[in-house]
């Protein structure tokens, strides 16, 4: 059974007002436990919102989201328990940092959950230790830290709860390459160690190639596809033409492969290109 | 588009009354309230309700929009509807118990009192929702400026009310994220006594004024970046322009105020 699934899924903002307008349009999805989704999309295309449907802030429309199978705007659904095992990082989470030490910003999850102290102790140090803050920085106040310490804290701050689906809403969203390769490989070892199911919402392709075990592609309010990056890139061309950037590494073999050279379509990793590569230059066949 | 809502008032579509002259459009409406007040009158009344539904129909304002304007001062309707009715002394009296009476003049004058802000209301959400809150100021300043011959920082408080205005919507927007992520993180903002949810407004709150100093500072350096100093030879994008049709709504307007003194005066009921 799916840990998340998305029934005729609809949501539509200001309904009656000149400015009402559907962002999440009838879309089915099934989210198997242990994945590493990459959510992928422009602006608009209704990804936030698909993501604040998922744990329940926002109520949709139309249809249902089940979370283990069951319905979790059900009557006698509990929302706030909801929300402690699907964990959501809003964009720029820094924002939301309030208390006087990161510590305590990072434990505010944990203690609305009711846990004892020593187990909170230890999921903010956990936790900390995860994202790369140095536990002397735990004692600081979170306005003064760095912009990327800060953000690192915030998503500790979710990741804290435990939750057993992660989704994170552009993570790496205006932060530098070095401050972005950081947090996503921080995420891919904390999905590693932990097998817990992660959600990453980016619009950028390349962010997310290299991480994800499956890809949704998201346009105009409904899926385009979710399946492996392979059979996503692919679909190379018609992705573009939706106004989605590939991958450089895509694009190189596409540019390839339209000069007559003879290579898959899937290529989105730097590592098996350049393996392709290397294999054609070491194989007989002249490259140009 | 999200972001053209401002107060969660402007109703933006394309009427006559939308492309008037906020100037006049604020000048009317002075009109329009000093007239509900002038007698106590049926003819006064009914002028005033012409008056919106002429300028109902004129701006293509669904009857709804101004429905729901009303809907949030019923309960004030309620109570100086019962004060009047209730508490009144004059003509005949039909019931009395210690303090409480129903009279003539008391029902006539809670009735009154219940369309006349009724009325008002109407009247001024009309302005609102056909001038945006940007447009309104400038009109305002403009309307204001002989003020500035006695050294009233007139252009100082549009600018400030401008700027409140246009923030407005944004921090709405920002409370919602706020309050959004802090539910994420299992915050309970529903339930609790008293204390209990005051206490829960911190995690709201304290990001809030740190987002709302941050905007303040970074808003004060743009202006300056872009040469910012007050309302000196400053010129306009959007200039206030009167037309025809501004005219007419005024002479319309001071018709029906001279019909309705002149009522005032000269019919006796």
């Amino acid at each position: 059974m799916p840990i998340l699934e998305a029934n005729n899924l609809t949501y539509t903002y200001s309904i009656g007002s000149p400015f009402e307008k559907t962002a999440v349009d009838h879309i089915n999805l099934q989210i198997e436990q242990g994945e590493f989704v990459g959510i992928i999309g422009h602006t608009g295309s209704g990804k936030s919102t698909l993501m604040q449907m998922m744990n329940g802030l926002l109520k949709p429309t139309e249809g249902t989201v089940l979370l283990d199978g069951r319905d979790i705007w059900e009557k006698k659904a509990d929302r706030r328990a909801v929300r402690f095992q699907v964990g959501l990082v809003f964009q720029y989470p820094e924002y939301q940092l309030f208390e006087e030490t990161v510590y305590q910003d990072i434990a505010f999850g944990p203690k609305n959950m009711g846990l004892e102290k020593d187990e909170i102790d230890r999921r903010v140090r956990e936790t900390a230790e995860i994202v790369g803050l140095d536990a002397s920085l735990l004692e600081k106040s979170p306005y003064a830290l760095s912009g990327g310490q800060k953000r690192r804290a915030a998503i500790a701050g979710v990741m804290a709860m435990e939750p057993r689906v992660l989704i994170l809403d552009e993570p790496t969203a205006g932060l530098d390459p070095i401050g972005r390769t950081t947090i996503l490989t921080q995420l891919r070892e904390y999905h590693r160690r932990t097998g817990c199911t992660v959600m990453l919402v980016s619009h950028s392709m390349e962010d997310v190639a290299k991480y994800v075990s499956k890809l949704l592609v998201l346009s105009h309010a409904k899926v385009v596809c979710y399946d492996t990056p392979a059979n996503v890139f692919a679909r190379g061309s018609e992705l573009e033409s939706m106004g989605l950037a590939l991958p450089q590494i895509t694009r190189v073999f596409h540019e390839l492969r339209a000069r007559g050279m003879d290579f898959p379509e899937e290529v989105y990793t730097v590592k098996f290109g350049a393996e392709l590569l290397k294999a054609r230059l070491e194989g007989s066949a002249p490259v140009c | 588009m999200l972001k053209d809502i401002t107060l969660g008032q402007y109703f933006p579509i394309n009427s006559v009354v939308h492309r008037m002259d906020a100037r006049f459009k604020i000048i009317i409406t002075m009109l329009f309230l000093v007239m509900l007040f002038w007698g106590q009158r049926v003819t006064t009344l009914a002028a005033g309700l012409l008056f919106v539904i002429v300028a109902t129909a004129c701006s293509k304002i669904p009857l709804k929009m101004l429905v729901k304007s009303i809907k949030p001062i019923v309960p004030v309707l309620i109570i100086t509807g019962l004060f009047n009715l209730l508490l009144l002394d004059g003509g005949k009296t039909y019931w009395r118990w210690h303090f409480l009476k129903l009279t003539e003049e008391g029902i006539q004058t809670s009735a009154f009192m219940i369309v006349r802000i009724c009325l008002l209301i109407a009247g001024t959400s009309l302005l609102t929702y056909t001038t945006s809150p940007i447009v309104l100021t400038d009109a305002i300043e403009a309307l204001l400026s002989p003020l500035k011959k006695l050294k009233m920082p007139v252009h100082e408080l549009a600018m400030m009310m401008t700027i409140a205005l246009r923030f407005i919507p944004t921090l709405i927007e920002e409370t919602d994220k706020i309050m959004s992520a802090q539910k994420a993180r299992g915050a309970d903002l529903e339930s609790g006594g008293l204390m209990q949810r005051v206490k829960a407004l911190t995690p709201i709150l304290i990001p809030l004024f740190v987002s709302a100093f941050r905007r303040a500072e970074e808003l004060a350096l743009a202006m300056e970046c872009r040469c910012y100093h007050g309302g000196e030879g400053r010129t306009r994008l959007r200039v206030l322009k009167s037309g025809l049709r501004d005219y007419i709504a005024l002479i319309f307007t001071l018709l029906m105020f001279a019909a309705v003194i002149l009522c005032n005066i000269f019919v006796k009921f």
